[in-house]
């Protein structure tokens, strides 16, 4: 297999190099060579991330030693000795200010330390560093930036997922938006997509990382709004835009702090966590960069308060929502966290202190986003909220230190969750296009493969043993459950509460899309091969996937090292990267959710299908309309953005601040030329006119009354002339001979 | 070759435009083709000489000043004519030697009342010298009279081609920015006396080089050293325009005619901040440093206040203009800082302001030209009737709003950045404040442009201009105005290098010379 | 001695010659006037080179300009009787009385 590792690069820049010849060919070679092109890029990227996982694979059964080592641990760190007189002042001047005394030279032996103590107590396997490869960027100060691509576990996991889930949506796109007026613009936009998410996840520093994050989320922007001519779609393709801008300012805050904390040397990913990580960080500056970073996670992931988007970004088209806003763009908050990981472990010490607002955070929103689910009759709208809950999951799994196991739920819940969004875009292209779920129903036989499917990756969301969500959220629990320290009991109560509501919405909305009477008027029947396959593939992996993580011992059962927890094994970063404990498989919990889990299904087909169960309870019983009233409200979380603040900021704020500039500024301006005129009337009546003027006008004037009086000598008589010329004569004459 | 432009070089490159207009000049106005040819020849070939000095420039050695002449020229007070370009004059060179041509590729069939492409054309060479002129000038007096040379054309501009107030507008503007220029040349003035002679032929004089004066200004006591400093805040300030001498800006774009609002936008604001960043800021640091917290928050001020003012508009130019207000605020926040970081973001903010601004300009004219109206509430549905101004409006206002991978964003968020750990003995408490809310900005910024987009270029067209025949795409000469901008916003936006390298040792240079005579 | 006798001649020539210019309506006679006022200059100017001539024999400068005086007066008469010829022929009338177009 050769060595795609070092020349990673390729694969985000064939999608770019796709996205440009479609928007610029597509509408000339038509909607097959359109949607050809997409599929072919997305094809053979997929085939080099599977050789870059195979390579990355390798490198951890085989690691660098020696030379090899020391090369790869150097570039990593993206630190190349500088040199200059600006660079040290401004380096000290970093440093001075954040009260640290990083310098590169103690960072370097420290750094050294750091390798050889991980390397120590890692114990399971030696510490890989991660393949980075970089070129210069940009230049400020003397000081060089670089951008390059950093091939780990995780970038490799994520570089399959994100292929796969392309590949699948870009088939099922060709026969979903068959005659699209703008298919081509949604395959630009889809091959656009895919390169930034490729590129961000191959990010080697914070900067790349910004950069990619905003252009994912331009990319859903623009999908959201596919169908523009309608203000709703635009209305909540702007809404997701602005309220991602609110989460992206902390975290430019966050890039800012963390760059600055770190030295104010390098946005280097590794060199980041690496300071967090040495025992002379900062950690206040590390927990206030870790908050702001998690200001954009609460964004993009859909964390509450700021998951009212990811709702209304249903408008856009299915697999457009399958693909961005359920298996890849929300998971970008989540990537973030734990490739920065070292940065949110020390910032919010994770595991040894009482403080736990990522959990606690995450913990929540998979509660909200769970109970809204319930309140929903639009089939994605369900899937959204879901989407929450989980990504809440993650979050939370993140923020309890089980690092694998929040990454391994970002991976499995990618695929079946892919499948439920392609499944109900699937139904509604039977169904005319509505996605509400009181006009399906009994479709159980008109569409058995898309049932089938969907009813998979039901069970895998909810966790039902051994599909892929069983394992995932299961490592999850037992995270919180035993993880660093036992400090998370409260998480461990939240995600076994959402472990049951997610079963039990998901039910619902299978109940009462699959079963019981047809209640719509079209007549429904099974999606075309094109669709078909891309939900059985899903179905598979959400069957198939969770065996990748398999626990070291699972109810007794010890199965070789060579099978069990590979992905931890191989996903897992061992170079610069906080000491976990890793929670072992735990039998009670695994038990007590799946219980959990087949009880919510139990009583959603018992209440949903059955009409079995207090029906009618909001109209008989006053706490209970409220509760409803509320949640039918959202936490009336949009009244308060789109109604308070930004309404309030685009209607009174603004026009309010227009009214300073042309009343009170520009007023000042006119007044200031409004006075002048009226000085400068005066001056003019009495200075100009009166007085310089007069001096002027009193001039000729007088020149004129002299020149009346002489014209009266200018006779034309000559003689008359002659006779004065000679009595001037005379008088000279006299004067000359008499005086002088 | 490499002599000629040595010696010639630049003096070719800023007086070319002024004898193609002179040329112009002896020809009836009614040979408009002769005219059209004429300027743009003159203009084409200014840029390949300019090309040929940035072919020739020695980017190693980008922090000293290449191809410097100095001559004698006003020797009774010691002016000189003393030009020279580095790294921090080349890039703002190089945007106005791109900007021109296109300007007046765009006008060739664009021409707006009262027509007469000759005046106006000879007004835009004209401006042409005095906007290179500034940026090679070395010497305050010869930089004054080229900062004033570009008043009078865009003034006439305004004047006489510009919209239905165009009277009040140009005056404004004319006035506004004369007042800054007044006290600009006494502020030039006294630091002339106040600052130590040199010896002239044997004799002590006083300088007006810029190249010696931020040695020679080290005498000059710390009162008088901030009085003239804010002789030269509202020279520059009102020129850039800082909150609250901005007024003038948004009536002059929505008056101006499309290639003024260009050239207004994309170069002449830049004299502003070129002067803090070549003349106020290293000429005297000490004063500088006592004013950057109040021009920081002016900048701030300005960020928050330009992008309300912008949700408040109807009008789709106006906007565009507040716009220029809020992005300026970033730039002078970069300088504010007193950081290297904070200047290499603005001047990577100007071109990128530069470039962007002026695109969106060039679309608002040609969106004037088709729906006859800049309402926003009349617009609608642009991707629906001319799709590719849709698009080019939607990549503007991306790029507008600060998007990664856009020139946009390296001017903002380095300069956002460089707030977080300012220069000399800064209140670093107080700039992360404004840190902060500069950040904010940028949510502000989405939400005006986008908002601005979604009634534009969204929705289907209104009842009036439902099957309005007007309503024509991208024409060609079009085309042929946008693409280079276009390209290089995209191309700015990935390799910021192009830039940032191009300035690093001038920055560097001049950061030093505050750091060391300054703190 | 004998240079009184011609100053004094001069003086009666100029005196008839002033009274002629200033009392006489013909422009002819005014011209002729002139020209006695001229010539008792030149009477004046040829009597103080003689006189000069006893103690300087080299110095004939009031001879010559008394030649120059009259090369002059012949232009001057050539000119005044052209525009008096011109005059008659615009106004058939020499009187120079008539003649005050320049009247302020």
């Amino acid at each position: 297999m050769f060595n795609m590792i070092d020349k990673v690069w390729i694969i985000p820049a064939l999608m770019a190099a796709s996205f440009l010849v479609i928007l610029f060919f597509g509408k000339r070679w038509g909607t097959r060579a359109t949607a050809g092109i997409g599929i072919a890029s997305v094809s053979i990227c997929l085939i080099l991330s599977v050789v870059v996982a195979g390579n990355w694979i390798s490198r951890v059964n085989h690691p660098p030693t020696g030379a090899a080592l020391a090369a790869d641990i150097a570039a990593a760190n993206g630190l190349t000795p500088q040199t200059g007189e600006t660079i040290g002042e401004e380096a000290n001047a970093a440093t001075k200010d954040s009260g640290e005394t990083v310098t590169t030279d103690s960072h370097a032996s420290s750094e050294e330390g750091h390798a050889a103590e991980s390397g120590e107590h890692g114990g399971e396997h030696e510490s890989v560093p991660p393949v980075v490869r970089t070129v210069t960027w940009f230049q400020i100060g003397g000081m060089e930036f670089e951008m390059g691509t950093l091939v780990d576990g995780l970038a490799a996991m994520m570089l399959i997922t994100v292929c796969i889930i392309s590949l699948l949506v870009h088939i099922y796109s060709t026969e979903y938006l068959h005659g699209d007026v703008r298919f081509t613009h949604y395959y630009a936009f889809l091959s656009l997509f895919t390169a930034s998410m490729l590129f961000y996840v191959l990010s080697s520093n914070t900067l790349q990382m910004l950069m990619g994050w905003e252009l994912v989320g331009v990319c859903s922007f623009g999908l959201i709004g596919h169908w523009w001519e309608e203000k709703k779609n635009t209305d909540a393709a702007l809404k997701a835009f602005l309220t991602n801008r609110v989460g992206d300012i902390g975290l430019i805050l966050g890039v800012i702090i963390t760059f600055f904390a770190a030295g104010g040397i390098s946005f280097n990913v590794l060199h980041i966590n690496e300071y967090a990580l040495s025992g002379n960080a900062n950690t206040t500056l590390l927990l206030v960069g870790a908050l702001c970073l998690f200001g954009g996670v609460t964004s993009k992931s859909g964390q509450f308060p700021l998951h009212t988007w990811l709702p209304d970004a249903m408008a856009g088209p299915t697999p457009v929502s399958a693909l961005i806003h359920a298996a890849t763009m929300v998971v970008a908050g989540v990537y973030l966290i734990a490739r920065l990981y070292a940065v949110f472990f020390s910032g919010l010490a994770i595991g040894s202190s009482t403080f736990h607002y990522v959990a606690f955070i995450g913990g929540f929103t998979t509660i909200i986003g769970g109970l809204l689910a319930f309140v929903q009759t639009d089939l994605k709208k369900v899937l959204a909220y879901s989407t929450i809950s989980q990504l809440g999951y993650m979050v939370m799994a993140l923020g309890v230190g089980a690092w694998t196991a929040g990454v391994f739920h970002l991976f499995t819940h990618a695929f079946f969750k892919a499948c439920l969004f392609l499944g109900a875009g699937s139904v509604s292209h039977a169904c005319h296009h509505t996605f509400d779920m009181r006009e399906m129903g009994g479709l159980r036989k008109k569409m058995p493969v898309t049932h089938a499917t969907f009813l998979v990756a039901t069970l895998a969301l909810a966790g039902i043993f051994p599909l892929a969500g069983f394992w995932s959220k299961d490592e999850i629990l037992a995270g919180s459950a035993s993880g660093q320290e036992n400090a998370y009991t409260i998480m461990l109560i939240f995600g076994l509460i959402t472990a049951f509501l997610t079963a039990a919405y998901m039910g619902r909305a299978y109940w009462m899309t699959f079963w019981g009477k047809y209640r719509g008027h079209a007549h429904p029947h099974e999606s075309p091969k094109v669709i078909t396959v891309p939900l059985i593939i899903l179905a598979g992996c959400a069957v198939f996937l969770g065996f990748t993580n398999f626990p070291k011992s699972f109810f007794g059962i010890k199965l070789p090292g060579s099978v069990t927890t590979r992905f931890e094994h191989f996903v897992e970063p061992t170079f610069s990267f906080p000491p976990l404990q890793h929670a072992e498989f735990t039998p009670w919990l695994a038990i007590a959710s799946t219980i959990l889990a087949a009880g919510g299904l139990f009583l959603a087909y018992q209440y949903y299908e059955k009409n079995r169960g207090p029906h009618g309870l909001t109209s008989r019983n006053k706490v209970a309309l409220a509760g409803y009233t509320f949640l039918e409200n959202k936490y009336y979380l949009d009244d308060l953005y789109t109604g308070v603040i930004a309404g309030s900021t685009k209607g009174p704020i603004a026009r309010a601040a227009n009214w300073f500039n042309q009343n009170i500024l520009d007023g000042v301006i006119n007044g200031i030329g409004f006075v002048a005129r009226k000085i400068a009337g005066v001056v003019y009546v009495f200075g100009d006119q009166l007085i310089i003027d007069g001096a002027v006008n009193g001039s000729g004037q007088g020149s004129e009354g002299a020149g009346q009086l002489l014209r009266k000598i200018q006779t034309g008589k000559v003689q008359q002339y002659a006779s004065i010329l000679f009595a001037g004569a005379v008088v000279l004459a006299g004067v000359l001979v008499f005086v002088v | 070759m490499k002599d000629f432009l040595n010696s010639w070089g630049i003096s070719l490159m800023v007086f070319l435009p002024l004898v193609g207009a002179l040329a112009m000049l002896v020809v009836p106005k009614a040979k408009e083709q002769f005219h059209k040819v004429v300027a743009l020849a003159a203009s084409l070939v200014v840029g390949f000489i300019g090309i040929l000095i940035m072919t020739n420039f020695d980017y190693d050695a980008n922090g000293q000043l290449q191809f410097v002449v100095d001559k004698a020229w006003i020797p009774i007070i010691n002016s000189r004519y003393i030009v020279g370009i580095d790294g921090i004059s080349l890039p703002m060179i190089a945007l106005t030697l791109l900007i021109v041509p296109l300007c007046i590729i765009y006008s060739w069939n664009h021409f707006p009342e009262p027509k007469n492409p000759k005046a106006f054309l000879i007004l835009i060479l004209i401006l042409e010298t005095g906007m290179l002129g500034s940026f090679v000038a070395q010497d305050l007096i010869l930089f004054f009279v080229f900062f004033e040379v570009v008043l009078l054309p865009m003034y006439f501009m305004i004047g006489v081609w510009g919209g239905e107030k165009r009277q009040y507008a140009s005056l404004k503007f004319f006035l506004y920015t004369l007042f800054g220029s007044a006290l600009m040349i006494v502020a030039f003035l006294s630091l002339y006396f106040l600052s130590d002679k040199i010896p002239v032929n044997g004799e002590m004089m006083h300088s007006f080089d810029m190249r010696l004066l931020p040695e020679l200004a080290t005498g000059i006591s710390t009162g008088a050293a901030l009085w003239i400093f804010g002789g030269m805040f509202m020279g520059f300030g009102i020129k850039v325009p800082m909150f609250p001498f901005h007024t003038w800006l948004p009536d002059a774009h929505t008056q101006a005619p499309t290639v003024g609002s260009v050239i207004l936008a994309a170069v002449l604001l830049k004299l502003g901040t070129y002067g803090f960043i070549r003349i106020a800021i290293p000429i005297l640091p000490g004063a500088a440093e006592k004013w950057a917290p109040f021009i920081g928050l002016l900048a701030v001020i300005g960020i928050i206040y330009g992008a309300l003012c912008c949700l408040a508009q109807t009008d789709m130019k106006r906007l565009i203009a507040f716009s220029s207000v809020s992005h300026m605020g970033f730039v002078m926040l970069g300088i504010a800082t007193l950081t290297t970081f904070g200047f290499q973001a603005a001047i990577f903010g100007m071109v990128a302001h530069g470039l962007i601004t002026g695109m969106l300009f060039f679309v608002a004219g040609s969106t004037k030209d088709r729906y006859h109206t800049l309402d926003i509430s009349r617009l609608g549905g642009m991707l629906k009737s001319m799709p590719h101004m849709g698009w080019i409006l939607g990549f503007s206002v991306m790029a507008s709003l600060g998007l990664p991978g856009l020139a946009g964003f390296w001017g903002e968020f380095p300069a956002i950045l460089s707030a977080y750990n300012p220069g000399l003995g800064l209140n670093v408490a107080f700039f992360r404040v404004l840190m902060v809310i500069a950040a904010v900005g940028t949510v502000l910024a989405a939400a005006y442009l986008l908002w601005m987009y979604q009634r534009v270029g969204f929705g289907v067209p209104t009842k009036e201009f439902e099957d309005d025949p007007h309503l024509h795409d991208v024409t060609f000469t079009e085309w042929v105005a946008w693409t280079p901008m276009l390209i290089l916003i995209v191309v700015l936006g990935f390799v910021p290098n192009i830039i940032f390298k191009v300035t690093d040792g001038a920055v560097s240079n001049t950061i030093a010379i505050v750091n060391g005579l300054g703190g | 001695m004998f240079l009184n006798q011609f100053l004094l001649l001069a003086a009666i020539l100029f005196c008839i010659g002033v009274y002629g210019v200033l009392a006489r309506k013909n422009g002819v006679l005014v011209l002729m006037s002139i020209e006695l006022i001229l010539n008792a200059v030149n009477i004046n100017l040829v009597a103080f080179g003689a006189y000069w001539h006893v103690n300087d024999m080299a110095n004939v400068s009031g001879q010559v300009f008394a030649l120059f005086v009259i090369a002059v007066a012949a232009a001057e008469v050539g000119v005044g009787l052209a525009l008096v010829l011109l005059i008659y022929r615009n106004r058939q009338s020499i009187d120079i009385d008539d003649v005050d177009m320049l009247k302020g």
